[in-house]
């Protein structure tokens, strides 16, 4: 086989558009962790929220699909806030073990309320953007866009946290909590903010995925693991090593798929997962 | 300025601090000396709201600060350099410093570049981070954060713990010349011989008790303090 081949490159670029994607899912979660020290198990669960936000927003109440997105990104954020507030603020001191079963939990409960009130069938946005041609090869514009906001994501999140005060103090409270107070800053509501942050690119990760994907209850079950493996891979909190490894287990996705089979593409990116973590356990970037 | 009446604290059911009043006055250095473990940390930490008193009041230019907030004592006044430092790490010199003037940050340009003019070594350092500082160059971070609130009362926490020698002696140079630049200080140390050459006035600290007080010379001077601490 050529190794130059258009599909081939076709497929490279499907994976760069795929890891834009998944480094923008890991975003929230490892934002999360890395200031608050908790994991969301729930986290793919708040996404299944914001996407089916804008699928009622939008086909059922006809609200224009870019307000409709804006409007799922500020109710997940409100609910990554609530999360914060209501079920993990009562275990943040407690035994790591009992803030797993808080947020899974919660992943129970989002699934069967979803369940209850939206049924169980697959429901989608009707929208089909066209794909885009260059030379021989053919990308959906869904995944370029999803693409670019994803990124757009990623940059934004960068710079916030280098060039704010709010932000600086997020970066500072995930080094020395205890302190906090000293510098005039109240570890409550930085909490709450990037609760409420980590909410927000989960909703905006929502808002992309709907454009591709049907919305069902159980959804987040098909790429919450994924999303956890790979802020695992990158080193849990490190949110510059999730970025990568996003990008690392998207191409395994795509290039293993494009070789063998496409299931043989995630049974490749979890046998490297394996396998990194017997030689790296705390991930590639980890401390 | 600062005044402590009959303050208790403690930590749980473990209680550091028995009935301790103290008192500074505007422009003035004074000293807090005792033994390891006789609760001068927990004093600070007190005043700074860190720790909760469970008696007594502390007020700060007549106002009580027992009913604030800790995250609010700074924007009243009192910056806090805690024992060890606590730099952040893996924050450059200049986000430290900006972590310093959260609560006051339209002033931040103003006030780094008085902290630059005060560590020029600092400004060198800028870009670094902090956690690759030497030891002294991170207690010069360590103040110029505090500075950075643009405080009436400094608090210092042993400042020359765990410094080499060499370097210690900068350090109480360093903290001379912030007396000197006319910033009210209370500073703990068990360094006593070196800090009461800094301080006009000192508190003798035992066992979470107010044992001695008077000026550093009277206190130098003092039989007590001279078998029990400077092995004379």
């Amino acid at each position: 086989m050529d190794i130059f081949d258009v599909f081939l490159l076709e497929a490279i670029v499907n994976g760069l558009l795929l890891g834009g994607l998944l480094a923008l899912l890991s975003l929230g979660l490892n934002l999360i962790f890395g200031v608050i020290d908790v994991v969301w198990i729930c986290y793919a669960e708040l996404i299944m929220c914001g996407m089916y936000t804008v699928y009622y927003l939008y086909v059922q109440y006809h609200w224009p699909l870019a307000l409709a997105m804006l409007a799922a990104i500020a109710l997940v954020a409100l609910l990554g806030f609530a999360l914060h507030q209501f079920v993990i603020r009562p275990v943040l001191s407690a035994e790591p073990i009992n803030q797993l079963l808080v947020t899974g939990g919660m992943l129970f409960f989002l699934q069967a309320a979803a369940t209850l009130a939206f049924g169980i069938e697959f429901r989608n946005l009707g929208v089909t953007l066209p794909s885009v041609r260059v030379g021989e090869m053919s990308f959906s514009a869904a995944r370029l866009l999803a693409f670019t906001l994803a990124l757009a994501g990623v940059v934004g999140l960068w710079l916030f946290l280098r060039k704010t005060y709010l932000g600086t103090a997020i970066r500072a409270i995930s080094q020395d909590r205890a302190i906090m107070p000293l510098m005039g800053v109240s570890p409550a509501r930085i909490f709450g903010i990037t609760s409420a942050l980590g909410g927000a690119l989960a909703g905006l990760a929502a808002c992309l995925l709907v454009l591709q994907y049907d919305v069902h209850p159980a959804i987040g079950l098909s790429f919450g693991p994924i999303v956890f493996l790979i802020c695992v891979l990158g080193g849990l909190g490190n949110l510059f090593g999730g970025f990568v490894a996003a990008f690392v287990f998207a191409q395994f996705i795509a290039v293993g798929g494009f070789f063998f089979h496409l299931e043989w593409g995630y049974v490749l990116a979890f046998v490297f997962f394996i396998v990194v973590m017997f030689w790296r356990p705390q991930g590639i970037l980890g401390r | 300025m600062l005044s402590l009446e009959r303050v208790s604290a403690g930590y749980g059911d473990f209680q550091a601090l028995f009935g301790v009043s103290l008192e500074v006055n505007a422009g003035e250095a004074v000293a807090v000396i005792g033994p390891n473990g006789a609760g001068k940390t927990t004093l600070l930490r007190a005043i700074s709201k860190l720790v909760e008193p469970s008696a007594g009041d502390i007020r700060l230019e007549g106002r009580s600060l027992v009913p604030l907030p800790a995250h609010e004592v700074v924007a009243h006044g009192i910056a806090h350099v805690p024992e060890n430092r606590r730099l952040f790490p893996r924050l450059t010199v200049e986000e430290n410093l900006r972590m310093g003037a959260f609560s006051s940050r339209n002033r931040f340009h103003e006030r780094l570049e008085m902290v630059y003019g005060l560590f020029p070594r600092l400004e060198e350092r800028r870009r670094q981070p902090a956690g690759t500082l030497s030891g002294g160059e991170q207690q010069m971070c360590a103040i110029g954060r505090a500075l950075m609130s643009g405080p009436k009362l400094l608090l210092l926490d042993e400042p020359s713990a765990g410094l080499a020698p060499v370097v210690v002696q900068s350090i109480f140079a360093l903290v001379r010349r912030i007396c000197a630049q006319g910033y009210t200080v209370l500073i703990v140390e068990q360094n006593i011989r070196q800090v009461l050459k800094v301080v006009s006035r000192a508190y003798l600290l035992e066992a979470g008790r107010i044992r001695l007080t008077g000026t550093a010379q009277a206190l130098l001077a003092s039989s007590e303090i001279r078998k029990a601490y400077l092995g004379l």
